[in-house]
């Protein structure tokens, strides 16, 4: 397809607008976006967070978020963050805000990475009971495994080592 | 290394073309996301509650562990003047938003430049690794290293659940970024290259120009990195990035071997006559001088030009940016004054090292 514009080039960039449910489709070329950049105001600054803060205001669960439209806004006890606030500039005031907005963020975590949970580092000092329990189910996976393969040896070395783990865990 | 130095030398040690598959990979990059607990994130945060940050990282950095392992030197954003922040984006070390948005911005600089940690950027603190060549893992390395030393002084912001938290949605996990900076003519004159990056898109990893989200790829050099930072290990985010990448240089070496066998005059045509225009040339604009850079180098890496080290031409792309062309010149240049700036110096390093050999 060629750029709606100058009818020259291809056009690479294909934006859809939807203004009160009327969509407009647009194709054009990179050449023509830049010159005409008016047309298309805020185009160049058209960043990650524009993306994301679409990807919220779609969000099932604030269309029929009851708490939002009739009681008083949400809003992060530390930072004073509103979910609408956070759904303008898709960023976060501070790591509190996490808490207070909690699984509605699962939505909005699952589009942009897939999924919903940490899998990776763990700090050292502040994450010891995470990582205990980390070690914990690997420890009983090995177990479970040594069982099957009738390593006993091993297998008790393991017991031994979650029995070890596991009084760690209850007095910390 | 003094303020001023980091400034003038235009050498980092991520230019110095040595390391793996250095023929493709220009350079490393890894960059790990971090926050302290209790204190709004950057973007909400009052100058004070700024300097209080800044306080408590320079702390750490001034601390034996930290020096045991790296000298860092401070330095602050509102400091210096605006020529100078553009020499610190130009050459990697600090990105456009610190130089230019963040209010009590500050970035710890290691003196091989390899080190460079950003204060009240997005986040609280940036860490980033910038290594020559393709070297993940030894980036991951260094910049864990440094994690942890943090990690022991500071209370980081970290839920079980949602791993690091961050500013932005899309960097909350694992809070890092590793990317590595391809150089890919030949897959762009084969016109491979829109191909690969669809494909690309498709696995979690994402393509950017070599100034970061929004640029252009400029030079045939490509920034491939990763998208995904929950759900996935380091260990995990790493190995795909390095599958990856390992494909791609697999591929454009195909290519160049098929060009050289398919196609020799013609490129070596097209090698030669761009080496000629900046052996020559009195005005380069940057789009082209990053183009001509780029053949130069194919030339150098296929060996159809010898005695010009890659070395240069890593430098050049740094020094021929307009930051860099102006803090030189002690002075705001215009475009064209820029240009002609451009070709001398372009002019003058080739021509040093073609007599040297």
């Amino acid at each position: 397809m060629n750029c709606e514009e100058c009818g020259k080039r291809p056009a690479t960039l294909h934006l859809t607008k939807i203004v009160n449910g009327e969509k407009t489709e647009y194709h054009i070329c990179e050449q023509c976006a830049h010159e005409k950049g008016d047309v298309f105001t805020g185009f160049h600054n058209f960043s990650i967070n524009n993306l994301l803060s679409g990807l919220l205001k779609f969000d099932p669960m604030q269309k029929n978020g009851r708490e939002t439209a009739t009681n008083k806004p949400l809003q992060c006890e530390t930072c004073g963050l509103t979910y609408t606030q956070f759904s303008k500039s898709g960023r976060f005031g501070c790591s509190d805000c996490y808490t207070f907005l909690g699984d509605r963020l699962d939505p909005l975590f699952r589009r942009i990475h897939g999924n919903t949970q940490h899998s990776g580092k763990v700090p050292e000092r502040t994450g010891g009971k995470l990582k205990i329990r980390k070690e914990l189910e690997q420890l009983k996976q090995a177990l479970q495994s040594h069982v099957a393969s009738e390593e006993f040896e091993k297998a008790a070395e393991m017991r031994d080592r979650i029995r070890a783990l596991e009084q760690k865990m209850a007095q910390s | 290394m003094s303020q001023k130095q980091f400034m003038q030398n235009p050498w980092s040690n991520w230019m110095k073309g040595e390391g793996p598959d250095s023929d493709i990979v220009i350079s490393t990059r890894l960059r790990i996301a971090r926050n302290l607990r209790q204190h709004p994130f950057p973007l909400l945060a009052t100058d004070s509650q700024g300097e209080e940050v800044v306080r408590k990282v320079t702390e750490v950095s001034d601390s034996e562990a930290m020096r045991k392992r790296h000298q860092l030197q401070v330095i602050h954003m509102d400091q210096i003047n605006p020529l100078e922040k553009r020499v610190l984006v130009e050459k990697h070390l600090v990105s456009p938003h610190l130089a230019e948005e963040s209010r009590k911005g500050a970035v710890l600089l290691r003196e091989d430049e390899s080190v460079s940690i950003m204060v009240n950027e997005e986040d609280h603190i940036r860490i980033q690794v910038l290594l020559p060549g393709f070297r993940l893992n030894e980036a991951w390395e260094i910049g864990t290293k440094i994690d942890d030393i943090f990690e022991k002084n500071l209370n980081y912001a970290f839920d079980e659940t949602r791993g690091y938290l961050t500013s932005c949605p899309t960097n909350v996990g694992t809070g890092i970024r590793a990317s590595v900076m391809l150089h890919l003519p030949a897959l762009v004159m084969t016109q491979q290259i829109s191909r690969i990056l669809q494909a690309i898109n498709q696995v979690g990893l994402v393509v950017r120009g070599i100034y970061g989200e929004g640029s252009e790829a400029l030079g045939n050099l490509f920034q491939l990195s990763n998208q995904v930072t929950l759900g996935m290990s380091e260990s995990d985010i790493l190995s795909n990035l390095y599958g990856v990448a390992r494909q791609i240089i697999e591929q454009e070496r195909v290519a160049r071997t098929y060009l050289l066998e398919h196609t020799r005059v013609s490129l070596e045509d097209r090698i030669f006559r761009s080496f000629g225009i900046l052996m020559y040339a009195r005005t380069v604009e940057s789009k082209e001088a990053a183009q001509r850079l780029s053949d130069v180098r194919l030339g150098i890496d296929l060996g159809i030009i010898p005695n010009v080290s890659p070395l240069v031409l890593n430098e050049l792309l740094v020094t021929t940016q307009p930051g860099f062309l102006q803090h030189h010149a002690g002075q705001k240049l215009t475009p064209d004054q820029r240009d002609e700036r451009r070709a001398r110096l372009i002019r003058e390093r080739l021509r040093v090292v073609d007599s040297q050999e």
